[in-house]
């Protein structure tokens, strides 16, 4: 049995967290912090092997196995709970053998688990410095988790902002066009609605720009309330609007949809005490009508049934055709768009 | 300068004086935003400007403002978790004044680029100490000094400390611990994190 003053005052303060062996491995000496993992039991008497579990050498039969190891190294952890997860170097001397044993990394939890202080380890063990590092790391990372939350933040806001229309609240015409190039050969059904205010010039000139502002913000609600979730609602400029139905190319029903907005969009709305009329005029062009076209070209076939729709007098509503460019598109009315735009 | 730095001053005047009076400062010192951000860098000037504001908003001495930053850091509760990791420095004030020489390079392990004077702890005989703050930061000896009396209120200990001006740019303090056990100090456990 190792007796030896001198060596434990050693031990004592080299690495505190040791124990000593008899050569059939029951425990006859314990250091201070190991005594502090089981405060409450006394561990001098019982075996090393039914105290703790062993990973690394796995197939421990006797107490000989142990000291056989490669290098002395150890992997163990406590039978009982808390059943921390130990490292171990075992030193086989005459009459018994020393093991040193550490927490490695879950030292962060150990000293939780077992209120210890730096007067636990030796002056020269870097577990104060893990320590300490693991919670610098911990303030660090969750100071730039808040600079990453709070730019997160800011960029989703302004890209809303730069897709959403500030006055009405739909998307803009930078969103519509987004929304028009993800179309482009997807080989999906859709129709795009063209829809344009008559006498909504009037409203701004004679009640002015609040009670056109107004108006505008109206109109926004409509069409929301008469379109289905799916569909994208932009304002494209001034008073014009586009509309994408997407899965939706049956013109009865276009056609029932376009109506149901003009109607609405007739009745008067009220404006501090003053009524303001406006109506609309719509256009129509439907993707599945026109294979290979790209979105750009349809949206400019809805222009084109849109000032079809004008010149046979407002509150229309047409679809596009093939023909219509050269019959129904002439000069003096692409100037009269050109002005109005 | 770091963002730390700046967001550690804000955090003092926010929680001294108000918010406010913060608001008074950065307006004064035409910084154009109100909150620094921890974990990015800032001009030099900005930081200059910011205390040369707060100086004349609260009509008093750099030297004092800047110690009171110091005291403000170790013993606020908003700033807890900088005082449990200058703790980690020891078990005694004296362990932890002997840490102060080691302070920079712990705190580039936390934040590599955030970069503190180089620290030289002396021990002139036994109590007395000089601490030599190295260039770099100016009126960091006056933070330290702060610090210095704070963190002796936090280990219970009772010491004397004087700033013995600045010498090519190094700032001296000189420490005397007249009692080491003086009150109780503030508790510390390794294992219980700030919140």
């Amino acid at each position: 049995m190792i007796q030896n003053d001198d060596l434990l005052r050693m031990l004592n303060l080299l690495c505190p967290m040791y124990m000593l062996l008899d050569e059939s491995g029951v425990v006859t000496h314990v250091g201070p912090t190991m005594q502090k993992l089981r405060p409450d039991e006394v561990l001098e008497g019982q075996r090393f092997l039914d105290l703790f579990d062993l990973t690394r050498p796995r197939c421990v039969g006797a107490f000989t196995d142990l000291l056989a190891a490669k290098g002395g190294k150890l992997n163990l952890s406590f039978r009982t709970a808390p059943r921390t997860a130990l490292k171990g170097l075992i030193v086989g001397m005459t009459g018994g053998a020393v093991v040193k044993l550490s927490f490695g990394i879950s030292v962060v939890e150990a000293v939780r688990d077992y209120h210890l202080t730096s007067a636990d380890f030796s002056s020269t063990d870097p577990a104060i410095e893990l320590l300490y590092l693991a919670e610098a790391n911990s303030v660090a990372m969750e100071a730039s988790r808040q600079l990453n939350l709070r730019l997160q933040a800011a960029k989703i806001s302004a890209e809303e902002q730069a897709f959403t229309d500030t006055l009405t609240g739909l998307k803009n015409r930078r969103a519509m066009e987004h929304v028009l190039a993800r179309k482009a050969g997807g080989g999906m059904p859709y129709a795009l609605m063209h829809i344009d205010l008559d006498f909504f010039k009037q409203v701004n000139d004679t009640l002015g720009h609040a009670a056109g502002d107004y108006v505008l913000q109206q109109v926004a609600r409509v069409l929301v309330e008469e379109t289905r979730r799916e569909d994208t609602v932009a304002r494209a400029g001034g008073d014009e609007f586009v509309i994408v139905f997407d899965h939706l190319t049956d013109r009865p029903r276009l056609q029932r949809i376009a109506r149901r907005l003009i109607d609405r969009l007739e009745q008067p709305m009220r404006f501090h005490g003053q009524s303001c009329r406006i109506s609309a005029s719509i256009g129509i062009a439907i993707s599945t009508e026109m294979p290979d076209c790209d979105p750009l070209e349809l949206l400019n076939q809805a222009d084109m049934a849109l000032y079809a729709a004008k010149r046979g007098g407002r509150a229309g509503m047409r679809f596009y055709s093939r023909g219509m460019d050269v019959t129904e598109f002439p000069t003096d009315l692409a100037q009269s768009r050109a002005r109005t735009g | 300068m770091h963002g730390l730095i700046n967001r550690a001053i804000q955090s003092f005047v926010c929680n001294t004086y108000g918010e406010d009076r913060w608001r008074n400062v950065t307006e004064a010192a035409g910084l154009g935003f109100s909150d620094f951000e921890a974990m990015l860098t800032y001009e030099d000037d900005l930081t200059d400007d910011v205390l040369n504001a707060l100086c004349v908003e609260l009509r008093r001495d750099r030297s004092e403002v800047l110690e009171d930053l110091g005291t403000y850091l170790v013993s606020h509760p908003a700033v807890e978790a900088l005082r449990r990791l200058l703790r980690f420095g020891g078990e005694t004030y004296v362990d932890f004044l002997y840490s102060l020489d080691e302070l920079p390079g712990r705190a580039r392990l936390a934040v590599n680029d955030l970069v503190l004077p180089a620290m030289e702890l002396r021990e002139i005989r036994p109590g007395q100490f000089s601490l030599t703050c190295e260039p770099g930061l100016p009126g960091f000896g006056w933070v330290m000094m702060g610090i210095l009396r704070a963190m002796a209120d936090d280990y219970g200990s009772l010491v004397m400390l004087e700033h013995a001006g600045a010498r090519g740019g190094a700032e001296v303090i000189a420490i005397l611990l007249v009692e080491s056990a003086f009150a109780e100090g503030r508790a510390f456990e390794l294992g219980v994190r700030a919140g």
